[in-house]
């Protein structure tokens, strides 16, 4: 579904994404996990076409996507649940989700999604008409892949959806992860949580410094000496 | 604190100002034995001040908060639409309504020019050069219209039908003191009825807060700012007309000090927020009016009023009295 090609993006001098090149298959869930500055979130950024790349190509569903911009990007269906959830703080949680359908015209199919996203996030409902800013940390989280979710992506980019959470919060947000990808919607997901992230996944790539070094299956990786050394916490031979 | 209890309740805060205001001046009053009738046509004069300031600010307030920028070329958009209304009426002979509404058709596309111009350019740029450049474009307007329309001063065309005195009882007031209050009160429930529920509207919010994640979310940024431009320019247009009519007079400079008090009232009102500048709007209308009417000594100052205020409130409350302190995340 999503071919990414030498994948290259600099900053300045610095070179934050070196050809990195994978796959997002169909229905699939692919995580990419690194450390802080591998360049996991500029991945996303220049999927999502809020950060240019100075080369490489992204191919979505057969299709050149690079250049295009950040409106179209959305409207063929990627959508971007981003780092710290940035949230519309000022707008309320139904407001927000509005925003979430912003190019969509099917008011019917908007309130029929709206529905599913209470749902899945019940507290979400109850809040409905208090201002994002309002919840906590954990709704936050899950206001914005509801909001992401309302413009019915194919492919949903997620960019470290457990970071700065609790542990129950977490778990439980994984477990939306899995049933988001069940109603067909394709993953791409970022994490510095790797134990939780491989286990989710089918597909894993590691990434460290701006270069792919890594990839296979989501358990594969957790049992790769490095990737234990490097991410899970177990200690080297 | 106050900011919490007024922010959610906007007519309770007007209502609450208007009050107090009432209070000083009622004692003032007494102490300078003024009869009702012309208490009451100050009073008229100072809400249909403070609503011409209120229209000017929102341009302001709006502004700042989708772009974190002082758009000092606003007070020269207000000076343009001045000369727009001149030429409107006495060149091509509109009657008043349809020339209002040409103007207010007008004047945006040069809101939207120095957008284009002096601002598009520069996004992503540091604030101060945006800033160095909305004082460009402010000095431009300013020596365009100087040598497009002359320095000296041209007479606005009296408007007899809101410049009729009508009076009620033994009080006095021109059609337009009343006229004024009434389009604004009108503008503000369409303006806040647009933000607050119509799609472009909260988009418009959203932009404020956030405008990347707004752009992935599919909103068209650069529109939405248009738009603020087009809204704010509108409103200066129409606060130009009416204070042509009022105060008639039309120079290249004239908006320098209306702009500046406009500017001071979005600040104490707690720029970013549109019922601020009304609050401040009306604050310094309404005190600049009846500072002058119950202390005719010192009316020399009038133009002070308006920065006294602001001290005060810089160094009581520096967000404004709506405005809700700024925590930078680090």
């Amino acid at each position: 579904m999503l071919n990414i090609e030498k994948l290259t993006v600099k900053y300045g001098g610095i070179t934050a994404l070196d050809s990195i090149s994978f796959n997002v298959p169909e229905k699939r869930i692919v995580t990419l996990i690194g450390a802080n500055g591998a360049g996991k979130s500029t991945t996303l950024r220049a999927i999502a076409a809020l950060t240019k790349p100075s080369g490489g190509s992204v191919r979505y569903q057969g299709e050149d996507i690079l250049g295009l911009d950040a409106q179209k990007v959305v409207a063929k269906g990627i959508s971007l649940v981003p780092e710290g959830r940035r949230v519309f703080a000022n707008l309320t949680v139904m407001e927000n989700l509005r925003i979430g359908a912003y190019l969509r015209k099917d008011e019917e199919g908007i309130k029929k999604d709206r529905k599913w996203m209470f749902e899945m996030f019940p507290i979400l409902e109850k809040r409905s008409w208090q201002p994002a800013g309002t919840l906590s940390g954990g709704e936050q989280q899950m206001l914005a892949v509801a909001r992401a979710l309302m413009s019915r992506p194919k492919l949903l980019m997620m960019d470290e959806p457990s970071l700065g959470l609790a542990p129950l919060v977490v778990k439980s947000i994984f477990e939306i992860i899995r049933e988001i990808n069940r109603n067909g919607v394709t993953i791409l997901l970022i994490e510095q949580n790797a134990n939780l992230a491989l286990k989710t996944a089918d597909i894993g790539y590691v990434l460290e410094t701006g270069k792919i070094t890594l990839s296979g299956a989501g358990t594969e990786l957790l049992d790769d000496s490095h990737v234990k050394a490097a991410y899970l916490g177990a200690a080297k031979k | 604190m106050i900011g919490k209890i007024f922010r959610n309740n906007l007519t309770s805060a007007i209502l609450v100002i208007i009050l107090i205001l009432l209070a000083i001046v009622f004692y003032a009053a007494q102490i300078g034995h003024m009869e009702g009738p012309v208490l009451l046509q100050h009073l008229v004069n100072g809400i249909s001040l403070g609503s011409l300031f209120a229209l000017i600010a929102i341009g302001y307030t709006m502004v700042y908060t989708i772009l974190s920028m002082i758009n000092f070329a606003h007070s020269d958009i207000f000076m343009i639409s001045l000369y727009f209304a001149f030429f409107s009426i006495t060149v091509f002979n509109m009657p008043w309504v349809l020339a209002l509404i040409c103007v207010a058709a007008a004047t945006p596309l040069v809101g939207l020019l120095i957008e284009r111009l002096a601002y598009r350019p520069l996004r992503g740029a540091p604030k101060n050069s945006v800033l160095i450049s909305a004082i460009g474009a402010s000095f431009l307007l300013e020596n365009a219209a100087t040598y497009l329309f002359g320095g000296r001063p041209k007479a606005f065309p009296d408007i007899p039908a809101l410049t009729r005195v009508i009076s009620v009882g033994s009080v006095n007031f021109q059609v337009v003191s009343i006229v004024i209050p009434i389009i604004t009160a009108a503008i503000l429930v369409i303006l806040i009825n647009f933000i607050h529920h119509a799609k472009t509207g909260v988009a418009m919010r959203a932009v404020a807060k956030d405008y990347e994640i707004a752009r992935v979310m599919g909103v068209n940024v650069n529109g939405i700012i248009s738009l603020t431009f087009i809204i704010g320019s509108v409103l200066a247009a129409v606060g130009g007309f009416m204070w042509g009519a009022k105060y008639p007079g039309v120079t290249p400079m004239m908006g320098v000090m209306p702009g500046l008090k406009c500017f001071v009232a979005a600040v104490v009102g707690g720029i970013g927020d549109i019922n601020g500048a009304v609050i401040g709007g009306f604050i310094l209308g309404l005190g600049e009016v009846l500072i002058v009417a119950l202390f005719p000594g010192i009316s020399g100052y009038r133009d002070a009023f308006a920065f006294v205020v602001l001290i005060v409130i810089l160094l009581v409350r520096p967000s404004g009295i709506l405005g809700s302190p700024v925590a930078e995340k680090v």
